[in-house]
């Protein structure tokens, strides 16, 4: 299932995110979204989550506009990783992972077992599983990070929107969530990352959001150069190759 | 701790505080007699169908009453200090139960002025609070807030209008007092309806305690849910302070108790806090009434004096 951004305008506090702007995230894909602090990255995942409204334009999950689908519909087929959840979850952290089911849930009364063990897998697939006990506010910020992730494949959304899905995180379990991402099958992903190293390695896409409300979308390999990175975060790079591979090096 | 442990548990001690309720007071029963006298027969029916099953009933209600709305304030807040009374409907009706007292109307008018007070200041906190839509669960807050300390000054102001005579009348209305309770069969069907209806929603409950954005991205509308936990909890505590005035720390304690116990997930918390709150308010109760026997005290001071050292033991364990 393809997710849809058809001639979006976006504004927060009088700024401007985007004007005009459509792309279309096809399943198999990997979409990231790279700018500079506040120019209005996570504003736009919300609106593709349809949980910040447009000025104009429209999202579409599937077929059907997202604005026109009921909560629960949309949350079966699109799955949001915040950046901040300024939530105040008292359970545990299998608790936790299971609220990702809710969208699927048949019983009136707690879950099934099949919930039971999607959400088991979950946490198997984060390392989660001798922390599943635990109350989640007593884990580590990468902790708590890596079991929202755990809820997110619970969710089993065919569209997954991810704000920066590795912060907090070691490089060992950076590789690990990158490569899990990116072994999903038929899946449209779309994340916001600040890591010029994972974008290269995991994206196809990029849509790039400059700071005067400009943004440019196409295939990874031509977006990735030092001139639209350097305008992209307003500093000089480096552009270095590590054994074949491109890294961006800030500039002095 | 196994929640189904805890609600048996619960469920048991229950029916003891009940029983232990029956059996004491000014004049102590066998509970051989209590039971005669609840199948009607023996000496003590009166007193124990026309005066203690009433007030034991109330006191089981209201207690069950304060804690889910408790437990619902802060599910819907976010906030682990809400308590029935935050949003100002205590406010409302205190203000609204003096001002009868000090003009001298009768029992009846005194139990309207209240209510009427209370939907007034639901009314004007939902207003207010829900205006720009449910974004912003602060300017509920804070408009509850701001409508408690204006009731607090107005009831403050008709304290000290009162004759001497008047004022211990409202000081155990404002304390909490169960020796006059008011619609006692509405008080048990907002809380047998309400915590059945709670306890179905108890998914949503889990996941609004997620986030807002969260709750929204897993396909909750979570505005339609704010409004309906606003007005659930408002109806719960207009039903308790019909019942018992404003008694206070029940619904703050109760939910966090079960909670320290390791129960978090709402389908076991709103049951178990049913039955704890209304556990302990029966015993406070009890305690108020024959403690200093045949004086009778305000239930509140007792739910606060029994209330901060189980709970600060409870805090203190966990740490």
């Amino acid at each position: 299932m393809r997710l849809e951004a058809c001639n979006l305008t976006v504004s927060i506090g009088g700024k401007t995110v985007c004007r005009d702007l459509s792309f279309a995230v096809q399943p198999g894909q990997c979409w990231g979204v790279l700018g500079q602090n506040g120019a209005g990255k996570s504003t736009l995942l919300r609106t593709l989550a349809g949980l910040y409204a447009p000025d104009a334009g429209e999202v579409r999950c599937g077929e059907a506009a997202i604005s026109a689908m009921p909560r629960r519909d949309l949350a079966q087929q699109l799955g949001v990783l915040l950046q901040n959840e300024g939530g105040e979850f008292w359970g545990t952290v299998q608790d936790y992972v299971l609220l990702g089911r809710f969208p699927h849930r048949r019983a009136l009364f707690g879950y099934s077992a099949e919930d039971e063990a999607i959400a088991q897998q979950a946490l198997a697939a984060m390392e989660l599983t001798a922390l599943a006990q635990r109350p989640l506010n007593q884990l580590s910020g990468g902790e708590r990070q890596r079991a929202s992730i755990a809820q997110l494949l619970a969710q089993q959304a065919h569209c997954l929107l991810l704000d920066e899905p590795l912060q907090h995180l070691d490089l060992r379990h950076q590789a690990q969530v990158m490569k899990l991402l990116s072994g999903l099958q038929e899946r449209a992903v779309l994340m916001v990352l600040h890591d010029l190293l994972w974008a290269q390695r995991n994206c196809d896409h990029l849509l790039l959001l400059f700071p005067d409300g400009r943004a440019l979308t196409g295939p990874a390999a031509e977006l990735l150069t030092r001139e639209h990175l350097e305008t992209l975060y307003q500093c000089r790079l480096r552009e270095v190759a590590v054994e074949g591979e491109r890294c961006f090096l800030p500039g002095v | 701790m196994n929640p189904r442990w805890l609600f048996l548990s619960l469920l048991f001690a229950a029916a003891l505080s009940v029983g232990g309720a029956l059996v004491s007071g000014a004049l102590p029963l066998a509970l051989g007699d209590v039971w005669q006298g609840l199948l009607g027969q023996g000496e003590a029916v009166q007193v124990v169908r026309e005066l203690r099953l009433p007030r034991v009933l109330a006191a089981f209600a209201c207690g069950g009453l304060l804690s889910l709305a408790g437990v619902l304030l802060q599910s819907l807040l976010r906030n682990p200090l809400a308590d029935p009374y935050i949003l100002g409907v205590s406010g409302g009706a205190a203000v609204g139960a003096l001002a009868a007292m000090l003009l001298g109307a009768g029992l009846l008018a005194e139990q309207g002025t209240s209510l009427g007070g209370a939907l007034l200041a639901i009314l004007v906190v939902f207003g207010l609070g829900f205006r720009h839509g449910e974004r912003n669960l602060y300017r509920l807050l804070l408009t509850g807030v701001v409508l408690s300390a204006g009731c607090g000054a107005l009831v403050s102001l008709l304290l000290t209008l009162a004759q001497a005579e008047q004022v211990k009348g409202m000081l155990f209305w404002l304390m909490g007092d169960l020796s006059q309770p008011q619609g006692l069969g509405a008080a048990w069907l907002v809380l047998f309806a309400v915590s059945v209806a709670a306890t179905l929603a108890a998914g949503g409950l889990d996941v609004l305690a997620g986030g807002r954005d969260k709750a929204a991205a897993l396909g909750l509308a979570v505005g339609r849910w704010q409004a309906a936990l606003y007005f659930a909890a408002a109806l719960l505590t207009v039903a308790a302070l019909q019942l018992g005035g404003s008694i206070g720390f029940v619904g703050l304690l109760v939910p966090h108790a079960i909670r320290l116990l390791g129960v978090t997930a709402h389908r076991w918390l709103i049951p178990c806090a049913v039955l704890l709150g209304g556990s302990f308010l029966v015993l406070a109760d009890m305690l108020a009434r024959t403690l200093w026997s045949p004086l009778q005290l305000p239930v509140g001071i007792f739910t606060a004096l029994l209330g901060v050292p189980v709970l600060l033991w409870l805090l203190g364990r966990r740490a």
